[in-house]
């Protein structure tokens, strides 16, 4: 057994206690052939410290495209030639998406706007369509708006938005090399106020959009810092028109290894697979991940590219006797 | 494929010259972008089920 998997054996599996930096990465430089133990310790610790409940969320699109800002990996960045057009879902629309949604058994809606930050409109609609959601459908409301001001986390709060997502996307060190128009420090200060409000913090990133190694240790380090009620991980999945389309993905082994080094630096998270886990690791890896560390699932379809059915994910987490979380248990 | 599908939905370039491969494949995750008809890039909404697209000049399909 390496020694970076016995010292986390006793520090996270049996204190609780996250891998630093230089333990991340040691993970993240496992060989292969241990690979099998570093995904069942970190099975056992989110077992230990999270339990066997899966968290299930659906997410939906209420303004799609034409965001002015230039995150490289993002199809709906308006300064690239991507084929994604601007377009609004009307309420209606959102609250039979929360439908379909809840229908699955998930116990998060999570509502997504391409926006740098919400404007008045974006807030209105906002309004609307969570209090036309809580009318009509037994979910909790989560939102992923973009940077916002203290007022406007003032007034998510009082809409009754339990969760707030806004990625930090990759470690602080390579964020420039990713996005130019707003910074890291930026980010960090929507969630600094996001989690002073009382909201959950949801904050994860993208694997894949060319960071060493070394960075992907640091991010972890820097979310465990963060200490996010959830950590959304997603793997590049290459798109037209942006500057990262010709990325190759990310390996299914790189990115097992990811999920047991993030789950080993942060024992007590929920750690969910989000974009990019059906051409990443395929239906094989999925149930690795989720025997190495996951413990939430985005089900159906994203923002702007399509999931594999509920249904096969739902099957899967049967399979594996981990029931989806209740809603009773959430609240 | 149809008489009518004269363009690429994924990419937008002519299909009738020959499959798209890369394309088909990648369409099994993916939503179409531009109309098969004219080649207008699509007003298209994602859902947790399903997707529309809507052309201006052909209207919406659903999947
Ligand atoms: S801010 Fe969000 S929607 Fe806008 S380009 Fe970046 S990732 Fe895409
Ligand atoms: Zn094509
Ligand atoms: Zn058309």
């Amino acid at each position: 057994m390496p020694e970076i998997l016995d010292q986390a054996r006793t520090q996270v599996l049996g204190d609780g206690v996250g891998l630093d930096q230089a333990g991340v990465l040691a993970v993240l430089n496992l060989p292969d052939e241990h690979l099998p133990a570093a995904l069942q310790l970190a099975h056992d610790v989110r077992m230990r410290w999270c339990g066997p409940e899966v968290e299930v969320e659906g997410i939906v699109s209420l303004k799609t495209g034409g965001c002015p800002e230039d995150c490289h990996f993002c199809s709906q960045s308006g300064l690239f030639t991507s084929p994604v057009r601007s377009v609004w879902l009307d309420i209606p629309s959102l609250v039979e998406a929360a439908k379909q949604t809840a229908k699955t058994g998930a116990t998060e809606f999570c509502i997504v706007a391409a926006v740098r930050g919400p404007d008045a409109r974006l807030m209105k609609q906002m309004r609307e369509g969570v209090a036309a959601i809580k009318a009509e459908v037994d979910i909790q409301v989560a939102a992923s708006l973009g940077m916002l001001s203290q007022e406007q986390v003032d007034d998510l709060v009082d809409m009754g938005v339990h969760r707030y997502n806004h990625n930090l996307e990759t470690c602080r060190s390579y964020f420039p090399n990713v996005v130019t128009t707003h910074s890291w420090e930026e980010r960090w200060e929507t969630l600094r106020m996001v989690r002073d409000s009382g909201m959950e913090v949801c904050c994860g990133g993208i694997l894949g959009l060319g960071e060493t190694v070394e960075q992907r240790a640091e991010f972890a380090a820097q979310l465990a810092e963060l200490n996010p009620h959830e950590v959304p991980l997603n793997f590049l999945n290459p798109r037209p028109g942006t500057p990262l389309g010709d990325r190759p993905v990310v390996e299914g082994k790189d990115a097992l290894r990811a999920i047991a080094a993030f789950r080993l630096a942060m024992p007590r998270t929920i750690l969910r697979y989000a974009g990019g886990r059906e051409i990443t690791l395929g239906d094989l890896g999925t149930r690795d991940g989720l025997l190495g560390g996951i413990n939430a699932v985005i089900v159906g379809n994203y923002l702007t590219t399509l999931g594999r059915p509920a249904t096969a994910d739902l099957d899967l987490l049967d399979e594996l006797k981990m029931p989806v979380k209740a809603l009773s248990a959430t609240l | 494929m149809t008489t009518t599908e004269l363009w690429c939905d994924r990419c937008g370039e002519p299909a009738t010259d020959g499959a798209h491969p890369g394309c088909a494949s990648a369409r099994q995750l993916e939503p179409p972008r531009y109309c098969h008809r004219c080649r207008r890039r699509m007003k298209v909404q994602v859902l947790p089920v399903g997707w529309s697209a809507v052309c201006v000049e052909h209207g919406e399909i659903e999947g």
